[in-house]
């Protein structure tokens, strides 16, 4: 194996594109904050986003197979993990979702749950050696991605346990899903999705019931739709300008640093610069396809296009919450929204793809 | 054999993949994938080009109106003066609080209305009326706060006990006790909906105070001043961040009344208990110097919002306080029509002085028996007695010769039958016959039983007390009269002048003067060293044959008491008419006008009587000071 990599391998491409999303994100998170009491809040994600390049950087250089052979490892670290987070957790706004850390770090555990998942389903995808995956395999597969998903759903995070789906979806439908399975999924969703209402909690089910008509609880939970949507709206085509946001300055935009850093965002820069920006996240994800299609074998693939589903699902809901389009599930936006464990966890999504790119030469 | 198809197909999924571990069986997939990624992104844009770029007013007002609070700066209302500068309607602050039913919480309710001593059904019921109204406006739930419950209020309107509570300072008006004025000066009360959609109303806002009755409605304009407004922007707890526009309040201009209070004050006293109305003008100039109409209502129950028990209270009543009877009712003049009368047959020349008719009690015309209030009769009178003693007989057979239509032309030229042009609201016109009108609105012919009846201010004819005033007030000054007036505007003064012979209004003068001091019907309104003037009328509200046949009258049948009178006889300054209704004798009318004249003369003769005392411009115009 030719494992002498350069700096040079890397793909340049991708890591500028990141590093620009992150520097709107950081400028965003200065205009939004300045004068509050997050207003410490852009260095620290400088610091993070530093922290996150380095461990890109160590991902990366650890060949991927060798991170695939360490899989079932891995996944037990994780459920452990996990059920420790419902356990011992650090209880905040009613959830268990942090595992405080000596010096005060609160490590959100179903964050880095992400990478061993994306890891796990390229493993048993490429192991099934196949070009059409059968129903046991598959039915072995969903509960393998069930189970974190579950413990994650349990603390309760159903916004974050969601975002494990897409990885799976992708997986299987790059797989080979035949069509008569996908009907067959299809009917059962159909037929679950509407029966799963009764299990949802009365916070998730009066969110869904809020994005569905805001106006029901205007001062509640539909108060910061319609002010996200006013704070986009008001900015119009150009924008207000850099602090020039008033439903960000005055504070009618809840979290304008982190949930709802895109609407500040769209408040400050305007329908041209939220163009911009999304033209940005369009050339990374497509850099990152670019990168599964380039890919020396399948389990790169698989990795890298878990990755870029899972980035792509979490720019459909918070974008899509932020513009009213999607219900209120409290994901942040990847590079952008402000805190640590987002920001490590998406680097080191990247390390993969990095990863992965630098072994694109077999030789 | 089995099939060659289900062999190759075998083969394949057994086929181990891994001999071919590369990315192009999943090619399309991929690129199926860059689709989705696409649509994804394009889903995303048009929520986002709906929101900027079609959508961008709707939300940028959506922000404006987020951080921009815009409080009213209220402006006080101009006071009302009388002649001599003395105040008559003022204005008082308090404080109102209004709720906010954007914030509010229903749980909340009992205890605000327990803290602010209100009634919870009727809060309640207020809530339901106001549910078709935005919910951005705020309702003014209880005005005139006291101590205990401003205290309530700004203990409890932080933002997490009662933040749908405020205080706001208001301005009240603050309206004379027991009744004075009520009348003339009317009040004020929030501009409604319905008022808002006719043009008049276009230049107020909802929530503009403007007068709705008397003269805070006649001179709204004057009184009423602008409204200032501070606007500011707040963050979403509701905290000032910047002051960004600050307007003053422009204060209403003030103005004053010719009415002297000291006339007007005798008069409501005299009245008090009663039911009627007093007006008394300056001959010379058609001021306004008292104007009384009773039973009244109190105006200050109508500065605040007025309570829905008081507002039945008042429009329930059967004696109708809130009508003007000054201005408004239209009653028989009864005997004091006679000096009218008694001056166009002069000028018509049908009697002089000498003329006399023999007067029985009763005599016939056109077929039926017409009867004078002296049943034994008057004997033969001539016109000089016949007004002192108000023989029926005398005027019965002076219209019969007279005939309506020429009645007509002097009493519709002495301001009878139509608005005098009073600066007040909703003025009656009472009525002046004639065949014309007959024909024209009740399509029949005039009968000369009709003028016979007109003769003693009976059958069609009606006036107001003011009208009557006026008219008496226009013989007596030799046929000049002014449109009377409240306030003084050189730009509404209109002088009327009816050519007639002196020699005439000085012997229909001499009557009412011989009514007064030489043995007639008024000898009551006699005041010592003033040549007092007047005439009584009792107006029948139904006929002698009615009064004949019920002993138990009821109250409301019984007849309406007038006295007119004015002074002095030569050069005359003032008259005063005075209405009771259902007085039964009119006898008892002429001690107020008395009164009143004597109140007048009194003053002049201290020579505390003076014109309005302070500068006016003309309305319209900016600089209504009050010194």
């Amino acid at each position: 194996m030719g494992s002498y990599r350069t700096l040079r391998d890397l793909d340049w491409a991708l890591l500028i594109l990141s590093l620009l999303i992150c520097g709107l994100g950081v400028l965003q998170i200065f205009s939004a904050t300045r004068g509050t009491k997050w207003q410490n809040a852009w260095w620290k994600q400088v610091v993070w986003l530093v922290a996150g390049l380095l461990l890109m950087w160590l991902i990366s250089s650890i060949d991927y197979h060798t991170l695939l052979g360490q899989v079932p490892v891995l996944y037990a670290g994780m459920v452990v993990l996990l059920l420790l987070t419902v356990v011992i957790g650090s209880k905040i706004f009613g959830a268990r979702r942090w595992i405080a850390l000596p010096g005060g770090v609160l490590l959100q555990v179903s964050e880095f749950a992400k990478i061993v998942v994306v890891l796990m389903v390229a493993r048993f995808l490429t192991e099934l050696k196949t070009d059409a995956i059968n129903w046991r395999d598959l039915l072995k597969l969903v509960g393998l991605v069930g189970l974190p998903m579950l413990l994650v759903m349990k603390q309760p995070d159903l916004g974050t346990s969601l975002t494990y789906l897409p990885i799976l979806a992708t997986g299987i439908f790059l797989a080979g899903l035949r069509w008569q399975y996908a009907l067959s999924i299809g009917v059962l969703a159909v037929v679950l999705i509407p029966s799963s209402w009764f299990l949802l909690k009365d916070y998730q089910k009066s969110r869904i019931e809020t994005f569905l008509d805001p106006s029901r609880d205007p001062k509640g939970e539909g108060y910061q739709i319609i002010q996200s949507k006013i704070a986009i709206g008001n900015g119009g085509m150009w924008g207000r300008g850099v602090t020039k946001g008033t439903q960000t300055k005055l504070q009618f935009l809840p979290v304008p640093h982190t949930d709802f850093i895109f609407s500040a965002f769209a408040e400050e820069h305007g329908f041209v610069g939220v163009v911009v920006v999304l033209g940005l996240y369009f050339l990374l994800l497509m850099q990152i396809v670019q990168n599964a299609q380039t890919s020396p074998d399948r389990a790169g693939m698989y990795i890298c296009m878990g990755v870029c589903s899972l980035l792509l699902f979490h720019l459909l809901v918070n974008v899509g919450m932020v513009v009213g389009k999607m219900p209120v599930t409290g994901i942040p936006l990847p590079f952008m929204s402000s805190g640590g464990s987002g920001m490590l966890s998406v680097f080191m999504m990247l390390g993969l793809v990095h990863n992965v790119r630098l072994r694109r030469f077999v030789n | 054999m089995p099939p060659l198809s289900h062999d190759a197909s075998q083969h394949e999924t057994l086929d181990p993949a891994v001999l071919r571990d590369d990315v192009i069986f999943a090619a399309w997939r991929i690129a199926f994938f860059q689709y989705t990624v696409v649509g994804v992104f394009l889903f995303i844009l048009s929520g986002f080009w709906t929101l900027q770029v079609q959508d961008n007013l709707i939300y940028s007002e959506a922000a404006a109106r987020n951080r921009i609070k815009s409080t009213p700066m209220l402006a006080a209302r101009g006071k009302i003066l009388d002649r001599e500068g003395r105040v008559i309607v003022d204005n008082h602050f308090s404080f109102s609080v209004i709720l906010s039913r954007e914030n509010l919480k229903d749980e909340h309710l009992p205890t605000i209305t327990e803290g602010l001593n209100l009634d919870h059904e009727d809060l309640l019921a207020r809530l339901r009326r106001w549910k078709s109204v935005p919910k951005y406006r705020a309702i003014v739930i209880k005005e005139e706060l006291t101590a205990a419950e401003i205290a309530f209020v700004e203990s409890h309107n932080d933002p997490d006990t009662f933040p749908e509570l405020e205080l706001v300072h208001v301005q009240h008006r603050l309206y004379p006790k027991d009744n004075l004025m009520a009348h003339v000066i009317g009040y004020v009360g929030e501009v409604t909906e319905a008022e808002l959609d006719l043009p008049d109303f276009a230049k107020y806002n909802q929530g503009d105070v403007i007068g709705k009755a008397g003269i805070e409605r006649q001179y709204n304009e004057i009184l009423m001043g602008t409204d200032g407004e501070r606007q500011v922007v707040v963050d979403s707890k509701g905290n000032e961040r910047e002051v960004i526009g600050y307007k003053d309040a422009i204060p209403g201009r003030s103005l004053q009344l010719t009415v002297d209070l000291d006339l007007q004050i005798v008069a409501e006293l005299a009245l008090e208990g009663r039911r009627g109305a007093v007006v008394a003008l300056d001959v010379r100039s058609g001021e306004v110097l008292a104007m009384v109409s009773r039973p009244a209502f109190d105006p200050n129950k109508f500065a605040g919002r007025i309570r829905r028990k008081d507002w039945d209270e008042i429009i329930l009543n059967p004696d109708k306080p809130m009508f003007n009877r000054a201005i408004q009712s239209n009653f028989a003049p009864g005997s004091t029509f006679k000096p009218l009368v008694a001056l166009a047959a002069l000028e018509a020349g049908v009697i002089d002085d000498n003329t006399t008719f023999n007067c029985t009690g009763s005599m016939s015309f056109y077929g039926r028996p017409w009867g004078c209030h002296l049943r034994k009769g008057h004997g033969r009178v001539n016109l000089q007695r016949a007004l002192e003693q108000s023989c029926d007989i005398f005027f019965y057979n002076t219209a019969n010769l007279l005939g309506i239509d020429k009645l007509f032309e002097y009493g519709d030229q002495l301001g009878l039958g139509k608005e005098t042009g009073i600066d007040l609201p909703f003025e009656g016109k009472g009525l002046m016959p004639s065949s014309k009108w007959k024909a024209r609105t009740l399509r029949q012919k005039w009968m000369g039983g009709d003028t016979v009846n007109v003769g003693i201010g009976q059958g069609y004819v009606n006036v107001t007390p003011l009208q009557l005033a006026l008219m008496i007030g226009g013989i007596a000054n030799g046929g000049i009269w002014n449109r009377p007036h409240l306030v003084n505007d050189p730009n509404r003064r209109e002088t009327h002048t009816l050519a007639i012979n002196p020699l005439s209004t000085s012997s229909v003068i001499y009557g009412m003067y011989g009514v007064v001091n030489l043995g007639g019907t008024g000898g009551s309104a006699r005041l010592p060293g003033v040549e007092v003037c007047g005439k009584t009328g009792t107006a029948q509200l139904y006929g002698y044959d009615t009064k004949a046949r019920g002993s138990a009258i009821a109250k409301d049948l019984r007849d309406n008491a007038w006295f007119v009178g004015f002074a002095p006889r030569t050069n005359p300054e003032i008259v005063v008419a005075a209405l009771f209704e259902n007085g039964e004798h009119g006898p008892l009318a002429a001690p107020i006008v008395r009164d009143v004249l004597k109140v007048y003369f009194d003053k002049k003769s201290r020579n505390v009587m003076r014109a309005p005392t302070l500068a006016m411009a003309p309305l319209g115009q900016k600089g209504f000071a009050v010194n």
